[in-house]
């Protein structure tokens, strides 16, 4: 288990004069401005033959898109707040992730998944710079800025200055590992469960964390 | 970090594979057409074996509408930033690590 006696975050603040490039109020430009795009075109022509054969039904689609929006972005914030109360259930999900979410009902489908552990000596970050590939049965649809070039290219050459600008700042005796996703596994980071947390449940530790938390680009913290 | 603890064990172990955990390897230098899940800044780099992710389909075969048969061994390999970047600015100890296709890889002379 780890301690969580010296709080190396601590020195970080959450300043607002940094550059974040996810900033949630950024205008979405994807569907509902001027004609569809090619991509969007293809989809629709794809959804329509798939549909007229008989192999899926609008239903469906519909209901996986409820999915990605309303149950997977949940499901990480789960598996590690399960984590974080069960040292055994840590113990499988850091040998293999894929079966330790299995044992919480969650199927990863084709995923395979290593967690990762933030120690007081280790800090993970993941990215993946060839494309965007993310966990998505455990977060959901990645964030903007997961997949801007800035990020992708950024994060795995200077780490600490990208975290710092998301509010993360690490001592230099604190290794920074980058996980670069960029074939067949996915990534899901443990934080380190914050002090002060020990009689919580399980399930006010998971509202705790965030998908950002999940990538390692921030930290869970409980305000004094 | 001590060496134990970095060094896991393996995830899903392919019966067959050329390196071990731990071994040190060079990622080949080579700029084939087509697609490659080997990212071009780690090409030429010396890192370690850090675990045997398993047996997967050749994505070079996937790409192109092939079955990917047959299966290549796919490992995580570490590598350290300062030997990966010229002028790495974090600290001495920061690690990037990265999935690796055995056929991208060779030992380390």
């Amino acid at each position: 288990m780890t301690k969580t006696t010296h709080d190396y975050y601590a020195r970080s603040h959450h300043d607002h004069d940094h550059t974040h490039d996810h900033d949630e109020h950024a205008p979405v430009n994807e569907h509902d401005n001027g004609p569809p795009g090619e991509y969007e075109v293809m989809s629709r022509a794809m959804q329509e033959l798939l549909e007229q054969k008989g192999m899926i039904s609008a239903e469906q689609v519909t209901k996986r898109m409820e999915l990605f929006d309303e149950e997977f972005p949940y499901r990480g914030a789960q598996v590690v707040a399960r984590a974080w109360v069960d040292p055994a259930f840590k113990a499988r999900l850091l040998a293999d992730g894929r079966a330790a979410c299995a044992e919480m009902g969650t199927v990863l489908e084709a995923e395979r998944l290593i967690a990762v552990e933030n120690t007081p000596e280790v800090h993970n970050v993941i990215v993946c710079t060839l494309c965007s590939c993310y966990p998505r049965a455990l977060l959901g649809m990645p964030p903007t800025w997961y997949k801007s070039r800035n990020y992708r290219s950024r994060v795995v050459f200077e780490p600490r200055a990208v975290l710092r600008e998301f509010g993360t700042v690490l001592p230099d005796n604190v290794t920074v590992r980058v996980h670069d996703s960029n074939a067949d596994m996915r990534y899901l980071v443990v934080p380190m469960r914050p002090q002060d947390t020990e009689n919580w449940s399980e399930e006010k530790l998971a509202g705790l964390l965030s998908r950002d938390m999940l990538v390692g680009v921030t930290v869970p913290r409980v305000s004094a | 970090m001590s060496d134990e603890a970095s060094l896991r064990s393996t995830y899903t172990p392919a019966p067959v594979h050329r390196f071990k955990v731990g071994d040190k390897v060079t990622v080949k230098t080579a700029h084939p057409p087509g697609h490659r899940r080997t990212p071009q800044y780690i090409r030429g780099k010396q890192g370690v074996i850090e675990r045997i992710c398993g047996a997967f389909p050749n994505p070079e075969e996937l790409a192109y509408g092939f079955d990917g048969k047959p299966e290549r061994v796919l490992y995580r390999v570490r590598f350290l930033q300062t030997q990966v970047w010229p002028g790495y600015a974090g600290a001495p100890n920061d690690i990037i690590e990265m999935e690796i296709f055995e056929h991208w890889l060779e030992p380390a002379r």
